[in-house]
C-alpha cells in the first residue's frame, strides 16, 4: 500500500506534488504521465477514428444504396469495410473503454495514479502511432483490402502482394502490444492499489469490469499479435505458416485469430456493461440489485468466451461433434449476460427512474442489447449459423452487440462522467435529441439488415444485382445510417468539441492526483454496500447546492474538491423534484466517479 | 438467330429470378434450417415482448413517487428466474433441437451424385467425375436424389452458399468438404459465394438448376455426346479465332486443343444462363462486350480484354453461343 504517514516516511504534501507534476510547456505534454490526461487522450483520439470510421460507413452505404451502382470502385469499397471494420474494432472501440478506465480506475480506487504511469503513457503512444501508421497506407494511395479478419492465404504474399497489407498487419502487432501493456496495469492497479479499507466485495462495478476485461486482454490479445506477427514473417521474410501447398494451414490462422476475436467481443462488452452497472443504479437511486451476482458474471464471462472462438469458424468444414461443443458453450455464455441484464431490471424496478441523458443510453442499451443478444443465441446453433454466417444477418447481428450494446453504453458514459472530466456540463436538451436520432437511427440503419441476410445478401459485397428483393430495404439501411448524428459527437458539447475543457481538466478533474495522499477508505461496518438501504448510501449531492445560474456557468466538478463533498448522510433527500431537478447535473449526486452501488469507494474517491 | 431466340428466352428466364430466400426453403437442409427458425422466432419473440415489456415497466412504475413503488418480486427473484432459470430452460430446448437438427444433416447416404465443386478467383469450377466432363458456374441436380458436392480450393477461401438449399461450406485450400443435400422441387436457385476472397468477391455467383431425373439425364448425356464440329462457316470461322487468340491458353473447349485452365470450361458455354459467374445473362450482345473488354463487366479479373475486328468478333461470339 502506499504511504500513509509523513511523518514515518518524512514526505510532505507539497514534495508529492512537486513529484507528481507534469513539466511545463511542450514537453510536459509528451512526457506527462498523468492518468488523467492519458484517458481523456485516449478517449478523444479514439473518437477522432471513430469519426473517421463513421464516414467510411457512410461511403460504403452510399455505394450500396441502389444495385449495379458506382459510387467507388471494387477495390475501393474493399478497402472501406477493411478499415472501418479494423478501426472501429483496434482504433476505436477498444481504446475508448481502455481511456475511461485509466481515468477512472485511480479514481475509484482511490489511488493515485495507475500502477505503471510510464507505461500507461506508452501504450497511449504505441495506440496513437500504430493507428495512424494503418492510416499512414493511404499516403501510398493503397490502404488495406483483406477485411477486419485478414484471412490467409488471401492476405498472404501470393495473393496480396502489395505493401497495403503490411501496414495493416504491423500495425495490429502494435496496438496489441499496447492493448495487452494496458491490461497489465490495469490488473496491477486494481490488485495493488486499492485504497486502505477497499475491500473487493466494494469495488464499483465498473472496475470489476475493467479487472475482467483486463484477464480476458492479457489471454487473448496474444494470440492475434502471434496471428498477424506470422502472417507478417511469412510475407515479408517468406515463412510458410499460412501456405497450404507447402505445409503450412490456413485454419491456424483462424483459430489464432479468433482465440482473440471472440473474447475481444466480451473485452469490448464487458467495461460497457460496467458502465451500464453505473449508470442504471445512480438515476434508478438504488443501489446495483445482485452486486456478487454481477461480479460473478463478469469473471464467468472472462473464463468462457475462451470456449467459444471455433462459432467463427462454422462454415469451414470441422468435424461436427467438435463444433457441436462450441455451439453448447456459445449458448451457455449468454447466461452470464442474462444474470447481469435481470440484475439492471431489478434495481430499476423499485427505484424512481430520472430519465437524463445517460439513463436513456442505458435503457436504449437494454432494448438493443435484448435483441444483439438473442440473435446472438441464433447464430450459436449450428446449423442456423451455416445459413446466415458471412450474411447481413451476422452484420446486423454485431452492429447491435458492437454499435448498440457497446456504443451506446459509451455515449451513456460520457453524458455520465464527461461533466466532471472536462468541467463542462452537456446540454440535456441536446443529449436527449441526439439518443432519439441516434436510436431511432440505429434501429431504422441496422434492423432491416437481418432481413436482408434471410434474403440471401452475403456480407462484404460491393454490388448486387436488381431485382433480388433487397433494393428497397437497401434504402431504407442507408436512410438510417446517413441520420446525421447517428455517429455525431454528443450534441456538439461531446469530446470533439471541448479541446478548451482539456486543458482545464487536469485541475478542475478529480482530486485524487492533487490531494497527494491517497485517501483512507471507510468501509461501513454495518453491511456491505450492495444490501444499505439506498439512502445510506447514496453519495450526497452537493451539500452547497449551487443556485440554477451557477451551475450553468460553474458546474459542480469545478466546485473543486471541497466543494465535492461525499457524505453518506442518511439524512440526505431522495432529491425530490425541486425546481433545479429538471437541470441534470444539478440532481445528479455529486460523486460521479462512482455510483451508489459502491459507496464507500465514494467516501474514499471524493471526500 | 437461334442463339438470339435462346437468349431472349435466357433473359425472360432470368427476369423472373426470385430472391434467394433462404426460408423459401427448396433443399432439405434449408427446410430444417427454416424449422428451426420459425421456432427460435417465435421464442425470440416471446422472450423480446416478455423481457422488454419489464424494461419499460421497471423504467416507469417509480414514476411520480418520492421512494419508488414496493414490489413483491424480490431482487434475487428477478436474478434467478430472469437471469438464470428461464433462459436456462430456454437455451437446454435450444440444444436439444440443434443437436437433433443437426445430426439429421449432411449425413452420408447411398448412392448419392457426386460433383466436385472448385472455387477460383472468381469464378466456379464444376465437375462431375463419375460422368468425367466439366462445366462452371452452374450446377445441375436431379430432384430428391441425394447429391454429394466436394468442395474444395487451390487458391484462396471461398465459401460456397446455395440460401435456397441450404447453408454455407467453406472451400479450404488444403481440406476437402462436403456438402451433402436433396433438392425437393425443380427451379433455378442462385448461389453466391459467401467468404470474402478479393476484388470481385461480389460477383462470384452461380446457378443451381434443380430438375427432374429425366431432364437432368439428358443434360448429362449432352455432355457425354462426343462433341462435334462447327457446323456453318460462320461458327468455324469463330471457332478458328478462339484457338488463334489467346483463349485457348486459358480455355478449355472439348474436342479442341484449346486446353487452358485458367479460366471456365466453355465446353458447354453457350447452354449456360449466364456469363461471368452470373454477372450478365449469356446473350450474344453481352458476350461480344465480355470478350472486348471484360474489366468494365468485372473490374479486376484474370482474363484480359481482347482486340478483334468486328467480323472476328461476331464469329467467335456465334462459335461460343453455338457450344452446347
Ligand atoms: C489469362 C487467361 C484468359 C484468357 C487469355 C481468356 N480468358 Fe476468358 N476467362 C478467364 C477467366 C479467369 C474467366 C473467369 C472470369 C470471372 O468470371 O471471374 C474467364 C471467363 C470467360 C468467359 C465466361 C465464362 C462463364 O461461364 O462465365 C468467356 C465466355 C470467356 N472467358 C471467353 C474468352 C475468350 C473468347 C477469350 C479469348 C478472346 C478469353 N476468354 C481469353 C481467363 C481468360
Ligand atoms: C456508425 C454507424 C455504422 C454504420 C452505418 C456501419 C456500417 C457498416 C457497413 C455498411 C459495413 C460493411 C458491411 C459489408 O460490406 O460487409 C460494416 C462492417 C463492419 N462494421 Fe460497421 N457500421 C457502423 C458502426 C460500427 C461500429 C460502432 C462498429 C464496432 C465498434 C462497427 C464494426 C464493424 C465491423 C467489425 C465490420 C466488418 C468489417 C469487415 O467485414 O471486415 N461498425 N459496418
Ligand atoms: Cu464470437
Ligand atoms: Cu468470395
Amino acid at each position: 500500500m502506499a504511504l500513509t504517514d509523513d511523518v514515518r516516511t518524512g514526505i510532505t504534501e507539497h514534495d508529492l506534488h512537486e513529484i507528481w507534476k507534469d513539466a511545463p510547456g511542450i514537453p510536459g505534454f509528451f512526457s506527462t504521465v498523468d492518468h488523467k490526461r492519458i484517458g481523456l487522450r485516449y478517449i478523444y483520439t479514439s473518437f477522432a477514428f471513430f469519426f473517421v470510421a463513421g464516414l467510411t460507413a457512410l461511403v460504403m452505404r452510399a455505394q450500396l444504396t441502389a444495385p449495379n451502382s458506382h459510387v467507388v470502385s471494387p477495390s475501393t469499397y474493399n478497402s472501406l469495410f477493411t478499415m472501418h471494420g479494423t478501426t472501429m474494432i483496434f482504433l476505436f472501440n477498444t481504446p475508448v473503454l481502455a481511456g475511461f478506465a485509466n481515468y477512472l480506475l485511480p479514481l475509484q480506487l482511490g489511488a493515485r495514479d495507475m500502477a505503471f504511469p510510464r507505461l500507461n503513457a506508452f501504450s497511449y503512444w504505441i495506440f496513437l502511432l500504430s493507428g495512424v501508421f494503418i492510416y499512414a497506407s493511404y499516403l501510398i494511395g493503397k490502404p488495406p483490402d483483406g477485411g477486419w479478419f485478414g484471412y490467409t492465404p488471401l492476405t498472404g504474399g501470393t495473393y496480396s502482394g502489395g505493401v497495403n497489407l503490411d501496414f495493416w498487419g504491423l500495425g495490429i502487432v502494435f496496438v496489441g502490444i499496447s492493448t495487452t501493456v494496458g491490461a497489465v496495469n490495469f490488473i496491477v492497479t486494481i490488485f495493488k492499489l486499492r485504497a486502505p479499507g477497499m475491500t473487493v466485495n466494494r469495488m464499483p462495478m465498473f472496475v470489476w469490469s475493467i479487472l475482467s476485461m483486463a484477464f480476458m486482454v492479457i489471454f487473448a490479445v496474444p494470440a492475434v499479435t502471434v496471428a498477424t506477427g506470422l502472417l507478417e514473417l511469412d510475407r515479408l521474410f517468406g515463412t510458410k505458416f499460412f501456405v497450404p501447398h507447402l505445409g503450412g494451414s490456413v485454419l491456424l490462422y483462424q483459430h489464432l485469430f479468433w482465440f482473440w476475436g471472440h473474447p475481444e467481443v466480451y473485452i469490448l462488452f464487458v467495461p460497457a456493461t460496467g458502465m451500464i452497472s453505473m449508470i442504471i443504479p445512480t438515476f434508478s437511486r438504488r443501489p446495483l440489485a445482485g452486486y456478487v451476482w454481477v461480479a460473478a458474471s463478469l469473471i464467468a464471462i472472462a473464463f468462457i468466451s475462451f470456449g467459444v472462438w471455433v462459432h467463427h469458424m462454422f462454415a469451414t468444414g470441422m468435424p461436427v461433434q467438435a463444433m457441436a461443443f462450441f455451439s453448447a458453450v456459445s449458448l451457455i455464455i449468454t447466461v452470464p449476460s442474462g444474470v447481469q441484464f435481470f440484475a439492471w431490471i431489478a434495481t430499476m424496478w423499485r427505484g424512481v427512474i430520472r430519465f437524463s441523458t445517460a439513463m436513456l443510453f442505458a435503457i436504449g442499451f437494454l432494448l438493443i442489447f435484448l435483441l444483439g443478444g438473442i440473435t446472438g443465441v441464433m447464430v450459436a446453433v449450428l446449423p442456423f449459423d451455416w445459413q446466415v454466417t458471412d450474411s447481413y444477418f451476422v452484420v446486423a447481428h454485431f452492429h447491435y452487440v458492437l454499435n448498440g450494446a457497446v456504443v451506446f453504453p459509451i455515449f451513456g458514459a460520457i453524458y455520465y462522467w464527461m461533466p466532471k472530466m472536462t468541467g463542462r456540463r452537456l446540454s440535456e436538451r441536446l443529449g436527449k435529441l441526439s439518443f432519439w436520432t441516434m436510436f431511432v437511427g440505429f434501429n431504422v440503419a441496422f434492423f432491416p439488415m437481418h432481413i436482408l441476410g434471410f434474403l440471401g445478401m452475403p456480407r462484404r459485397i460491393y454490388t448486387y444485382q436488381a431485382g433480388l428483393g433487397w433494393d428497397t430495404l437497401n434504402v431504407i439501411v442507408t436512410a438510417g445510417s446517413s441520420s446525421p448524428p447517428a455517429r455525431a459527437s454528443p450534441s456538439g458539447t461531446g469530446p470533439g468539441a471541448s479541446g478548451g475543457a482539456r486543458r482545464r481538466a487536469t485541475t478542475r478533474g478529480a482530486p485524487t492526483r492533487s490531494s497527494g495522499r491517497p485517501p483512507r477508505h471507510r468501509p461501513t461496518t454495518t453491511s456491505p454496500p450492495h444490501r444499505s438501504s439506498p439512502a445510506g448510501i447514496r453519495c450526497g449531492t452537493s451539500a452547497r447546492s449551487p443556485t440554477p445560474s451557477r451551475a450553468t456557468t460553474r458546474p459542480p466538478a469545478a466546485s473543486g474538491p471541497k466543494g465535492r463533498s461525499c457524505t453518506r448522510s442518511p439524512s440526505q433527500p431522495a432529491s425530490t423534484p425541486s425546481p433545479t431537478a429538471r437541470n441534470a447535473s444539478l440532481t445528479r449526486p455529486t460523486c460521479r466517479w462512482c455510483s451508489p452501488s459502491a459507496s464507500p469507494s465514494c467516501s474514499s474517491g471524493c471526500s | 438467330m437461334v442463339a438470339v431466340v435462346a437468349a431472349g428466352g435466357v433473359l425472360a428466364a432470368c427476369g423472373n429470378r426470385r430472391s434467394p430466400y433462404m426460408f423459401d426453403a427448396r433443399g432439405s437442409e434449408a427446410h430444417r434450417v427454416a424449422g428451426l427458425w420459425w421456432l427460435m422466432f417465435a421464442l425470440a419473440a416471446g422472450v423480446y415482448a416478455v423481457v422488454g415489456g419489464f424494461i419499460l415497466v421497471a423504467a416507469l412504475r417509480g414514476r411520480g413517487t418520492p421512494e419508488g413503488r414496493a414490489s413483491r418480486i424480490t431482487e434475487n427473484a428477478f436474478i434467478w428466474l430472469g437471469g438464470l432459470l428461464v433462459p436456462t430452460a430456454i437455451l437446454m430446448v435450444l440444444a436439444v433441437v440443434t443437436v437433433q437438427t443437426t445430426s439429421h444433416l449432411r449425413r452420408p447416404e447411398r448412392d448419392p451424385l457426386r460433383i466436385e465443386v472448385v472455387g477460383k478467383r472468381w469464378w466456379w469450377q464444376v465437375r462431375y467425375p463419375a460422368q468425367r466432363f466439366t462445366t462452371a458456374n452452374e450446377v445441375h441436380v436431379p430432384v430428391g436424389r441425394p447429391v454429394e458436392i466436394g468442395i474444395d480450393s487451390d487458391n484462396v477461401i471461398h465459401s460456397f452458399w446455395v440460401p435456397q438449399l441450404g447453408g454455407k461450406v467453406d472451400t479450404i485450400p488444403g481440406q476437402h468438404n462436403v456438402w451433402r443435400f436433396r433438392a425437393t422441387r425443380a427451379g433455378t436457385y442462385l448461389g453466391e459465394c459467401a467468404e470474402y476472397c478479393g476484388v470481385q468477391h461480389a460477383n462470384m455467383r452461380f446457378l443451381v438448376v434443380a430438375e427432374p431425373a429425366a431432364a437432368f439425364d439428358r443434360w448429362v448425356a449432352r455432355h457425354l455426346t462426343p462433341h462435334s464440329a462447327p457446323t456453318s462457316d460462320l461458327t468455324e470461322k469463330g471457332q478458328l479465332v478462339f484457338l488463334r487468340e489467346t483463349c485457348a491458353g486459358c480455355h478449355t473447349v472439348a474436342g479442341t486443343t484449346a486446353q487452358g485452365d485458367e479460366g471456365p470450361d466453355l465446353t458447354d458455354f453457350g447452354s449456360r444462363l449466364a456469363i461471368g459467374a452470373d454477372t450478365v445473362p449469356n446473350d450474344p450482345g453481352n458476350l461480344a462486350g465480355w470478350i472486348a473488354d471484360p474489366q468494365s463487366i468485372k473490374p479486376g479479373i484474370l482474363m484480359p480484354p481482347t482486340a478483334l475486328a468486328p467480323g472476328e468478333l461476331h464469329a467467335l461470339v456465334a462459335y461460343l453461343e453455338s457450344l452446347r
